[in-house]
């Protein structure tokens, strides 16, 4: 058995082991790496900035914990983003397992908004966030396509009350808002197909700004629709929630989670050559024999 | 995760235990893996009904036909024609019985009447209409290198998106022989689709780091917790306790290993 043939034949275990040992020594050694940022997030980013302080935007948290691990850094940098800038947020959450976790994320927020932080410069003091006054928290509610449509008339329609049972009526921050008319966007962070039904049911019927944080799986299918303008900017993945960290100068999980990924990818990389290799060279070795 | 009460802590070890009870299947399947994937799907079912019916039975259905008598919810209701939908709902049920499954098929009939309706024009146009006019942009021929390396808003791009669209498409046109300039751009459709490919691959090995990288994060900050002895010596325990069921078990297949080896070897 030649090197060829070992490459070939190379248990899948070896590659998982050195896999784990690249991830697990590149976490423990401190050091960071630069981040480049795109189009597609510095718009959300520039968008969000700019908006007023006591603006309204919507956040769908609409992930199950199991992609927390991607989507949970872009909840967490835009939602402190927002707060820091005074806006308000309507959160919702459209996946069956996501209203505890969410629930969860939010509290996390407003902790740590009430500490004194520096962002590209600026000083934010800390402040208290109020549930009802500063956000509200929606909860969950079955069949997100009817729900994204009926929040399109009214948000009292699916959620007469909100996630703690307080109805929408009786919420300070919810007088006079309606529908998606008085809120400034949707920025929506999914794994699965409610970004389809965002797009058709909600922006494509009622013509808001949709922004997309989406997972890795589905990033490269929603460029589309960044073409066509049917949403403003997208976050694919780990990477865009580290775009978005550096973009807000809020270094968190994300940005630290790219140095790893970084040596990971090397690790692939370097596989898929040398599995490469080891095919065309025994496929050129079997072909000669053949010839033979 | 520096300090953290012990109730927290139970629950974050447990998470620790479980992950690497999950991970431990990437050597083969075993009890460990067994009893943390079933863990994952009786807890994600439970949560579910409960959350349904907290969110969507309770307050759609049932708090609207209730009327303060407990045995005839929707007699004396303000609203009893919600019990229509509830009938509805109810005939689903009869999928179970091979004579009356039959009356199943008209609640899913009129969901799928009314979700056609509803879908068919919004897709239509959002799906598809736009894509097609996102796709034949006229060309921004003083625009067309852009502000940067392939940037989006170029001419170039749009001249791409365009042809590739096309070529894409010939790809998949088998009403005629792929030969001559059908052959060509046929096999510039299949470079694009590939391209395509490519970038899903990337982005989704990307993705599969992520969730690994997170937990790699999350065991990591555990482990700070039971080292650390601000936090309690007693949590070091539990490091040894989760790690030394792992060990103990890898020590087990080391040795199974070898003896296997040594029995194919005589």
């Amino acid at each position: 058995m030649n090197i060829f043939d070992r490459m070939m034949s190379l248990d899948r275990r070896w590659v998982f082991l050195l896999l784990a040992v690249v991830c697990v020594v590149t976490y423990v050694w401190p050091f960071s790496i630069p981040i480049r940022t795109t189009d597609e997030v510095e718009n959300i980013f520039d968008f969000i900035d700019t908006l007023k302080e006591g603006d309204y935007i919507f956040l769908g948290i609409d992930y199950d914990p199991n992609a927390l691990a991607e989507l949970h850094p872009m909840t967490y940098a835009i939602a402190e983003h927002a707060f820091r800038k005074k806006l308000k947020i309507i959160f919702a959450t459209l996946s069956q397992n996501g209203p505890g976790m969410a629930d969860q994320a939010i509290r996390d927020i407003t902790d740590s908004v009430k500490l004194d932080r520096t962002y590209n410069g600026v000083f934010y003091p800390g402040r208290t966030i109020v549930n009802g006054v500063d956000y509200v928290f929606l909860g969950y509610k079955p069949y997100f396509a009817l729900v994204i449509l009926g929040m399109g008339q009214n948000f009292r329609i699916p959620f007469p009350t909100d996630y703690y049972g307080t109805p929408l009526d009786s919420i300070p921050m919810m007088k006079g808002i309606l529908n998606y008319d008085q809120i400034k966007c949707v920025v929506d962070i999914t794994a699965g197909n409610v970004a389809d039904a965002w797009i058709s049911y909600g922006q494509g019927r009622y013509n808001f700004p949709l922004a997309l944080g989406l997972t890795g799986v589905m990033g490269a299918d929603y460029y589309p629709f960044l073409n066509s303008r049917q949403i403003f900017g997208l976050m694919g993945g780990l990477l865009g929630a580290a775009q978005y960290e550096k973009l807000s100068d809020n270094p968190g999980p994300a940005m630290d989670g790219m140095r790893i990924q970084v040596y990971a990818h090397i690790v692939i990389i370097f596989f898929i050559i040398i599995g490469n290799i080891g095919f065309l060279a025994s496929r050129k070795k079997r072909m000669g024999k053949e010839v033979k | 995760m520096e300090a953290m009460s012990f109730g927290t802590f139970i629950w974050t070890t447990l998470g620790a235990f479980l992950t690497l009870c999950i991970f431990s299947f990437l050597y083969r399947d075993n009890v460990f893996y067994k009893i943390a994937e079933h863990l994952v799907v009786g807890v994600s079912a439970g949560y579910f009904v409960i959350i349904l019916w907290h969110n969507g039975l309770q307050p759609n259905l049932f708090d609207m036909l209730k009327d303060g008598n407990s045995y005839f919810l929707w007699l004396n209701s303000a609203q009893p024609w919600y019990v229509i939908p509830a009938i509805l709902g109810a005939m689903m049920w009869t999928r179970f019985s091979k004579k009356w499954s039959w009356v199943s098929r008209w609640p899913i009939a009129l969901y799928m009447g009314i979700a056609t309706g509803v879908a068919v024009p919004l897709e239509m146009k959002n799906r598809v209409n736009l894509q097609l006019y996102a796709s034949m942009q006229s060309l921004d021929w003083g625009n067309f290198f852009g502000t940067g390396f392939l940037d989006a808003a170029s001419g170039l791009s749009g001249l791409i998106v365009f042809l590739g669209t096309l070529a894409a498409l010939f790809y998949f046109f088998f009403s005629k022989e792929h030969t001559g300039m059908f052959k060509g751009a046929a096999r510039f459709g299949i470079w694009i689709l590939m391209i395509g490919f490519g970038a899903s691959f990337g982005y989704t090995v990307m993705g599969r780091i992520s969730l690994f990288v997170q937990r790699i994060q999350y065991i990591g900050d555990w482990t700070k917790v039971t080292w650390n002895p601000s936090s309690g010596g007693g949590f070091i325990t539990f490091w040894f306790l989760t790690f030394g069921i792992f060990a103990v078990w890898a020590i087990y297949e080391i040795i199974k290993f070898f003896r296997n080896r040594g029995e194919i070897t005589e």
